[in-house]
């Protein structure tokens, strides 16, 4: 398979207006991603899967990642003078990263047998504008794995046929795999109680007062 | 009622002595026929106990009903997520008396490694009257014939005259079970009192 970058400058030939970056990626297999932007996403996805050179036909996996609203610290590397001599100097920069949650898809082609491509969409926070294109036209199974995206997560699928729940039930409140989730607090008895659940327990069976 | 002494006595001379509510039992003992469901993992090992090497047919209880109509005992093997506890206790209740439920493993009985976890019912014995709970995650099939015989000797023992004749000789008995709707956050409601409640204690640190 052609490289992240020649990918993307292709893609952005091929889809104006589209607005593509890549995403690096600190693990040890170092694979970065490609993030699109959600107006473009579905016309970008058509011409990953129509492309000769690439015929990504087959999207293995869809699942969505959950950023909270952090600071990230980051060392630099600069030249700078320092009395009258120029010298490298370590700086720590501190930058924010809005909270937004993010729907990633895992892309292969059967036809010429490479992958994946790691495909990502942001959303722009993570509590009103929540909406990105749905890939399903693209790729059939997309369907259920966007539809546990949107139950787990409120990531919401624009163009999805059918977005309802497929794990909770239709009543269910909230998204339970959202990083501030905060469960009911139903504790029951527990024989083996540890770390946060014997908080729990202290909680709601208080230490016996002996006289 | 015959003398137990006397029984024996005359069973070693050939003549074999039985009462009526002796031969029912017995006769409803080797028969359970289970309702053919499984929710999760466990029901692989359940599976396991049905074929020849564990061979649960040395018990009588080969015969796995697909309608809940035909079925003596309910095997719910495996994790009962709040979303599934409604369709268990539905089947439950359409099931004919007598009936009898094993819970089958760390999560049929307690929630087990899920228990925690914002999807898993904490038991099935929160909606419906459990006979024998078999623990093991998930158990091996000779815990399940262990739990079938469990059950066998519990059947052996049931009166069917008298203030404690079996369940389902009486009248006053519930035989079926309200079905919880779902709720925001969990099944409601979340257990039925008349079932089960859940420990009282204090604790000691």
């Amino acid at each position: 398979m052609e490289t992240l970058d020649v990918i993307k400058t292709r893609a952005e030939a091929a889809v104006p207006g589209a607005q593509l970056a890549l995403a690096p990626n600190g693990a040890v297999p170092a694979e970065a991603s490609l993030v699109v932007d959600s107006a473009h996403a579905a016309a970008v996805a058509r011409f990953l899967r129509d492309d000769p050179q690439l015929q990504l036909d087959y999207c293995s996996n869809v699942t969505g990642v959950d950023w909270l609203e952090a600071s990230i610290k980051e060392k630099i590397k600069t030249r700078k003078l320092v009395d009258g001599v120029e010298k490298e100097v370590e700086e720590t920069v501190e930058h924010k990263r809005p909270g937004h949650l993010e729907a990633v898809y895992h892309l292969y082609s059967m036809k010429l047998k490479h992958g994946p491509l790691v495909l990502r969409q942001r959303t722009a926070n993570r509590v009103d504008q929540v909406r990105v294109a749905s890939l399903t036209p693209v790729w059939r199974s997309a369907e259920f794995q966007e539809r546990e995206a949107y139950d787990l997560f409120g990531i919401v699928f624009d163009g999805h046929p059918d977005l309802r729940r497929i794990l909770m039930w239709d009543e269910f409140q909230d998204h339970p795999m959202r990083k501030d989730y905060v469960e009911p607090d139903d504790y029951e008895y527990e024989p083996t109680a540890h770390d946060d659940v014997l908080d729990k327990a202290r909680r709601h069976y208080p230490v016996e007062e002996h006289p | 009622m015959i003398d137990e002494g006397l029984r024996s006595e005359l069973s070693k001379q050939g003549v074999f002595t039985t009462t009526v509510g002796e031969l029912y039992n017995w006769g409803r003992k080797n028969s359970i026929w289970p309702l053919n469901f499984g929710l999760a993992c466990c029901a692989i090992e359940m599976i396991a106990a049905s074929m020849a090497r564990f061979d649960i047919s040395r018990f009588g209880s080969e015969v796995f009903r697909p309608s809940p109509r035909q079925a003596d005992l309910m095997i719910v093997a495996g994790t009962v997520t709040k979303k599934m506890a409604p369709q268990v206790v539905r089947l439950y209740n359409q099931m004919p008396e007598p009936k009898y439920v094993i819970a089958m493993g760390a999560c049929a009985i307690s929630g087990g490694p899920f228990k925690q976890g914002y999807n898993v019912l904490k038991g099935i014995d929160r909606y419906l009257p459990v006979d024998v709970h078999i623990p093991g995650c998930p158990p091996r099939p000779e815990a399940l014939l262990h739990a079938l015989i469990t059950l066998q000797e519990k059947i052996a023992g049931q009166k069917l005259t008298g203030p404690e004749r079996a369940p389902h000789l009486q009248e006053e008995a519930p035989s079926e079970y309200p079905i919880p709707d779902y709720g925001a956050y969990d099944l409601d409601p979340p257990k039925n009192p008349d079932v089960w409640q859940p420990p009282v204690l204090a604790r000691k640190d």
